[in-house]
């Protein structure tokens, strides 16, 4: 039987007169590889960043882990165990590598007002800095600049902070944009390795990585959910081919 | 800003063996103007944690330090409590009771929102301390005695004297550089600075922001109102000019002037302000019109304020960035600006949400 970790019910959010996601509801299991397909605009950016708690909706609920996490602020969330990255790089430019994954290992501090001890000496919050920065490729560039990276660099920096916080849910926005080849399959790889024992969503336009990653895919088109399944029953899906395959191919 | 040269330590160890002989020898109305000194880098350093750490201008700091100052008259002229322990206590009370009611209202906001909440606020704490008649109205109070700590009548430490007070006030100004640097290395500080970076990624990354930029405000509430004390013990008067904007806008002044982000450059921005402002006015009726020159000179040419070119590695190259930035003015003046730092870097923003 398998388990929802994340559940979306009639989810909707406007933006003035326009409908960015309609009614969206989803199921998504432990454990799966779940991508969500779409054409620019169809708004994929919008529903992840409901689910993070960037953005709240205008309309429906979240349930995550049984629990309705609707209300719940994009910083309680996130120590609940949903992480996410964002399609446009959002690091912290003036830190080195290590200390953008620090800020986020932190979080996993209990308690908040920790004012005495340097930070330097949380061994445990540095063994889960370096981990992730490990996880992502970046264990080399450890002490480098962060605006220095090159963007493919940037993007792996990204998907390092959050793992820092060590989710059980990752929200993944467009991790291989702009990305060349190898580092792309550099990442692709640190997908696959992170679906071992964890939840992903993933949002991505390539497709040969989504149908080489994904065990379920959404596809979305003008807000609304057009067809869930697995990646044999999208690619054969008429539906999906007139609305938005055909287009990519058209392209 | 995580690789600070040994230079500036050293320089400020310097300094302090300096200013902390200075009395012994000194001429007695320079000794005056250097607990001056001394007060107003507490209160610089107070303000820098929030702009220079946290990235929070606030426009309204002189109220905390300024309400400290006022209770601290009202306890010594109307209910003549003198005992220096009481005193401050009531000062770091009433400090960081002012700051925790306009902190808690102002980090709802950033930005330019923040300076003009924070302005407004400010003002209304002017407003309170000038418009009740209990206070002492627009001219201000003097105090009738100055705090004093004696136990079992035996007089330990009496602040009207002015050596004693100096020191008192050098120790409390290595203190709060002591806690302040405990502070900001600690986890605390690291989340202050992501805040000051990229507020939106610290929050998404699991930190409840809002909650540390009201112990931000709390903190440096606290360490103002121990400057307020020490302010009114050393000039025995205070007055509304004490906390309105113009004064807080002077904090800010030493802040920029100094250095932002660091913790010596307030205290040097204090040190050139003072000096200034007390040359200046011996040379001409027009001293303002001088400070003023000075202050666009140094964020003209020191963007990083007067530890600028110390902070960078060893100084020297500093020192060349500085002469290479003078060089350049006119360009900037006119707008021919070259593509500046910022610029390179990727967006900063909260991204998508
Ligand atoms: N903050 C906002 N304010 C107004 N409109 C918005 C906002 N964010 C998104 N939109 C609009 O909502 C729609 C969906 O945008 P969204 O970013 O979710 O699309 P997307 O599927 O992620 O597209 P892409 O593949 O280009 O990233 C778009 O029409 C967009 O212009
Ligand atoms: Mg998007």
């Amino acid at each position: 039987m398998p388990e929802t970790i994340l559940e979306t019910r009639d989810l909707s959010r406007r933006f003035g007169g326009l409908r960015a996601v309609s009614a969206v509801s989803l199921a998504f299991e432990r454990g799966v590889v779940h991508a969500i397909l779409g054409p620019n605009g169809a708004g994929k950016t919008t529903l992840i960043n409901m689910l993070s708690g960037d953005l709240p909706p205008t309309d429906g609920k979240i349930l995550f882990e049984g629990a309705d996490v609707t209300g719940l602020p994009v910083h309680v969330r996130a120590r609940r165990g949903i992480g996410r990255s964002y399609q446009k790089t959002n690091i912290l430019p003036e830190l080195t590598c290590l200390e953008n994954c620090w800020l986020g290992a932190q979080a996993r501090l209990p308690g908040w007002l920790n004012m005495v001890r340097p930070a330097r000496r949380y061994r445990d919050v540095q063994a889960r800095a370096e981990r992730a920065l490990g996880l992502c490729g970046l264990e080399a560039r450890a002490g480098t600049q962060a605006a220095t990276l090159s963007h493919g660099e940037m993007r792996q920096l990204e998907i390092g902070m959050m793992l820092a916080t060590e989710p059980r849910l990752l929200l993944l926005d467009e991790p291989l944009a702009g990305m060349g080849v190898e580092e792309s399959w550099r990442v692709i790889d640190l997908l696959k390795t992170l679906a071992r024992d964890h939840t992903l969503i993933l949002i991505e336009h390539d497709m040969d990585a989504v149908f080489s990653i994904a065990q379920r895919i959404t596809v979305m088109v003008n807000g609304c959910e057009l067809e869930t399944g697995t990646p044999e029953q999208i690619r054969t899906s008429v539906a999906v081919r007139d609305a938005y395959l055909g287009e990519e191919l058209a392209a | 800003m995580s690789h600070r040269s040994p230079l500036l330590p050293l320089l400020f160890a310097l300094v302090c063996i300096g200013i902390a002989l200075y009395p012994l020898v000194g001429d007695a109305f320079y000794v005056r103007l250097a607990a001056k000194i001394v007060v107003l880098g507490i209160l610089a350093m107070s303000l820098d944690l929030l702009v220079g750490f946290a990235g929070l201008v606030s426009m309204g700091h002189a109220a905390f330090s300024g309400a400290a100052a006022y209770v601290v008259a009202a306890l010594i002229n109307k209910a003549g409590v003198t005992d220096l322990p009481t005193l401050l206590a009531a000062s770091l009370a009433t400090a960081g009771v002012t700051a925790l009611a306009i902190g808690w209202i102002s980090v709802r906001t950033s930005g330019i929102y923040l300076i003009m909440i924070t302005l407004a606020l400010g003002q209304m704490v002017f407003f309170f301390f000038h418009d009740v008649s209990f206070w002492g109205g627009a001219d201000g109070v003097n105090l009738d005695a100055k705090p004093v700590l004696a136990i079992a009548g035996i007089e330990l430490i009496d602040l009207s004297d002015r050596t004693v007070f100096y020191y008192v006030a050098l120790a409390c100004l290595v203190g709060t550089f002591v806690l302040l640097s405990v502070v900001l290395q600690s986890p605390f500080g690291q989340v202050l600075r992501g805040v000051r970076i990229n507020e939106g990624r610290t929050r998404a990354l699991g930190h409840d922001v809002q909650r540390y930029k009201l112990a931000a405000f709390v903190l440096a509430g606290l360490i103002a109102g121990l400057a307020g004390f020490l302010e009114v013990a050393r000039s025995g008067f205070v007055s509304p000019a004490h906390l309105g904007w113009h004064e807080s806008a002077t904090v800010l002044i030493v802040v920029i002037l100094g250095g932002m982000g660091t913790l010596v450059g307030p205290v040097i921005g204090a040190f050139a302000l003072v000096f200034l402002e007390d040359w200046a006015a011996e040379l001409t009726d027009h001293w303002k019109l001088i400070v003023g020159l000075f202050v666009i000179a140094v964020v003209l040419f020191l963007p990083n304020g007067l530890v600028g070119p110390l902070a960078r590695s060893g100084g020297r190259e500093g020192l060349g960035k500085a002469l290479a930035r003078l060089w350049n003015a006119p360009a900037r003046l006119f707008g021919r600006t070259p593509a500046k730092r910022r610029d390179d870097l990727p967006q900063e923003s909260a991204g998508d949400a």
